[in-house]
């Protein structure tokens, strides 16, 4: 697993002590609030509606069992036994106490985690697929080339001012489980026509009140240049991002208004002056990282489906709870493991300081210390041996852990909305909590199949509204909270943003809704066809019409 | 009727001013501003409050108190008075 070196444990430290010089001026009086904010949020901390909130990064995605501990000791300690995930490999808690924080930072360092760069007109945490470097369809893992370019962005003068926040992220999965396409700059690995491995570089992308699919700026690049293009991508970013107006400011906006060819043109250009600079990334530094990514050393096993198809026969719960949360291992015997954060009626991506020690145990027994974090607000364990598959399932399940839900109705995103954010027009977490209390029947589950719902609390869309299957924003009607729903989005290979469906429903109509979507969907898809591909088929029509329909209304007013 | 809400500095948390100039925890013991010129005249001695690093980003609310209880008008200051809706420790997780 990565660690940090020298240098950065220095820097980590530095960091923290000046915060703490940063807090006590604030206190003091020496600087202003207007003063600190920027500080402030630099250092992953911002004011909600109850009291601070500090984002931690989750480099990513990646946690030993030891650093777990810490964000259990810190939930404990300094804020109120819980923590939430949210959708971009961060944890964040909810009651922290200003004069507290540099405290709190100096734990985190100590097992090298911080908060840099978590908020702020920089570069973000940036994320990847949480199955990486143990994904069957992996190419390679791209957690090497988030690590050159966190090293590389961290800290760095030209982007740490950048006309607004900017998110990267990277796989090395045809399948894209990191949703790329919804990010500032997408990096997907691919072989080109000689078979070299390179990224299909796209820009653009993002969510919040103006969403876009990033588009292809460059159709594959050899990672020994991703440094430059990214630094070119940046600095024609720097050059035409709009820093008078907020909302106009993410790249998405200038690449969709100049056009991606005239975008391209002027990367490009700027590329050639510098492409095969200092910036250009020697093997060896890639080898040195690569080898802080090195796989652990794993037991010569064989796949055991016949023992494991044995015990599903005999236990259907069990049963369903491979066939939805396990996934496949590249190496023989092995197994990724899902844990649910999702059970009927929990707040998503929040879990209590005990359960996360619990888990952190777990890991330390079944899976070589290591939890990874998701976008979609779980947690997995990339490394279970078969054999122990049985045995962690009951445990899970102790913890609550082991709903057979993954990528289901009741898998929701949620950011914390109104009950938390201070941005917020609707409480998103009830609806949340509505929908997965109404879809328990997990035979119904399965039946339903492969489906995304994404609740957002405003049009910041934390909660990637956008590309959920079945999108919910929540509005804000001449006072009361009302949600409007969206159809038809994704964020994998193929991402989509949704489409309306029509006007807004108050919170207690919306679970009869989802439930016409989805009868709806399962009454006239045909054989094989996950609910997207049914709705890309027949448009959303059929979907409005039961929803809307006089007879539904009546059901539903 | 009006009252004063803002966050305290050092822990970040929720407060109302009360009769003397103070801030406190509970709806219950702040202030209850009747008439437009108390409210005014409370809004200043809070930023003054805020020059004084005490707390930050003070701002009138409408409150109804039928039967005694105080109430925020809007939902957004009713969640900031009485916390998170859905309960501070989630439920469930195995009982931990
Ligand atoms: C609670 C404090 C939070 C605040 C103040 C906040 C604020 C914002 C704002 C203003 C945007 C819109 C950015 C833009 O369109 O330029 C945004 C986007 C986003 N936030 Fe948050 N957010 C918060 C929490 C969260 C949480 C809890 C999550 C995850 C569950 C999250 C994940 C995201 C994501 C994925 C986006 C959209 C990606 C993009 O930037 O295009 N945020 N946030
Ligand atoms: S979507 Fe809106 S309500 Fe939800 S966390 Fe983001 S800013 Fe807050």
């Amino acid at each position: 697993m990565y660690r940090y070196d020298e240098f950065d444990h220095k820097l980590v430290a530095e960091r923290a002590r000046q915060f703490r010089r940063q807090v006590k001026r604030r206190l003091s009086g020496e600087l202003t609030e207007d003063q600190f904010k920027p500080l402030r949020l630099m250092n992953g901390l911002y004011m909600q509606l109850h009291a601070y909130m500090l984002r931690v990064n989750v480099p990513y995605g990646s946690l030993s069992s030891r650093q777990l501990r810490k964000f259990a000791h810190i939930a404990r300690t300094y804020d109120r036994d819980f923590g939430h995930f949210t959708t971009r490999q961060n944890i964040q808690f909810n009651w922290i106490k200003l004069e507290e924080v540099p405290d709190i930072l100096e734990e985190l360092a100590e097992v090298e985690v911080t908060a840099i760069q978590s908020s702020g007109n920089c570069v973000r945490n940036i994320t990847s697929d949480h199955y990486a470097g143990r994904a069957r369809d992996e190419l390679a893992d791209p957690r090497v080339y988030c690590e050159l370019l966190r090293q590389y962005t961290i800290l760095n003068p030209d982007f740490s001012y950048l006309p607004r926040k900017f998110k990267i992220a990277l796989t090395g999965s045809p399948r894209d489980r990191a949703a790329v396409a919804l990010h500032d700059i997408g990096l997907r690995m691919h072989r080109n026509e000689a078979g070299e491995i390179g990224f299909e570089v796209l820009v653009g992308g993002g969510q919040g009140r103006t969403p876009f699919i990033a588009h292809t700026i460059r159709d594959w690049l050899a990672p020994e240049h991703l440094l430059s293009y990214v630094e070119s991508i940046l600095r024609v970013y720097n050059m035409y991002g709009r820093r008078d107006n907020m909302h106009k400011a993410r790249i998405k906006i200038i690449v969709n208004q100049m056009g991606i060819d005239r975008y391209r043109e002027l990367v490009e250009a700027d590329w050639e002056q510098i492409k095969d600079s200092v910036l250009k990334v020697p093997q060896a530094e890639v080898d040195r990282i690569n080898a802080y990514f090195a796989p652990p050393e794993y037991e010569c096993l064989a796949d055991i489906p016949d023992e494991l198809n044995d015990v599903r026969a005999r236990i259907p719960e069990f049963d369903q709870w491979m066939a939805a949360n396990v996934a496949e291992h590249r190496v023989p015997g092995y197994s990724i493991v899902n844990l649910s954060l999702k059970a009927p009626g929990l707040p998503p991506g929040d879990m209590t300081a005990d359960t996360m020690d619990a888990v952190a145990d777990l890991a330390d027994r079944y899976s070589l210390d290591e939890i990874r974090v998701n976008h979609r607000q779980n947690l997995s364990f990339v490394d279970v041996r078969q054999r122990d598959l049985f045995t962690l399932w009951k445990e899970l399940k102790l913890l609550d852990l082991a709903t057979p839900n993954i990528q289901s109705v009741s898998d929701i995103i949620c950011c914390p909305g109104l009950d938390y954010c201070n941005l917020a027009n609707s409480r998103s977490i009830p609806v949340a909590q509505d929908l997965s209390r109404h879809f328990v029947d997990v035979d119904h589950l399965a039946l339903v199949g492969d489906f995304t719902i994404n609740i957002s609390g405003c049009m910041n869309a934390c909660g990637h509204h956008h590309v959920g299957n079945i999108g919910i924003l929540g509005v804000n009607k001449r006072g009361k909270e009302y949600f409007q729903l969206t159809l038809g989005g994704s964020s994998d290979e193929n991402a989509a943003l949704g489409d309306r469906l029509g006007r807004a429903l108050p919170q207690g109509q919306v679970p009869a809704a989802v439930e016409t979507i989805v009868d709806t969907y399962l009454a006239i898809r045909l054989d094989g066809e996950r609910f997207l591909d049914t709705y890309r088929r027949v448009g959303i029509e059929p979907f409005r019409e039961a929803v809307y329909s006089p007879v539904q209304a009546r059901a539903v007013a | 009727m009006q009252m004063i809400i803002a966050n305290r500095l050092l822990d970040g948390r929720v407060v109302f001013m009360d009769d003397s100039g103070g801030w406190v925890n509970d709806i219950a013991d702040g202030s209850l501003l009747v008439s437009q010129q108390d409210a005014a005249e409370q809004l200043t001695a809070a930023q003054q409050a805020v020059e004084e690093n005490e707390v930050v980003d003070p701002y009138l609310i409408d409150v109804s108190a039928d039967g005694g209880r105080r109430r925020p008008v809007q939902v957004r200051e009713r969640i900031r008075a009485f916390g998170p809706s859905v309960g501070l420790v989630p439920q469930g997780h195995g009982g931990v």
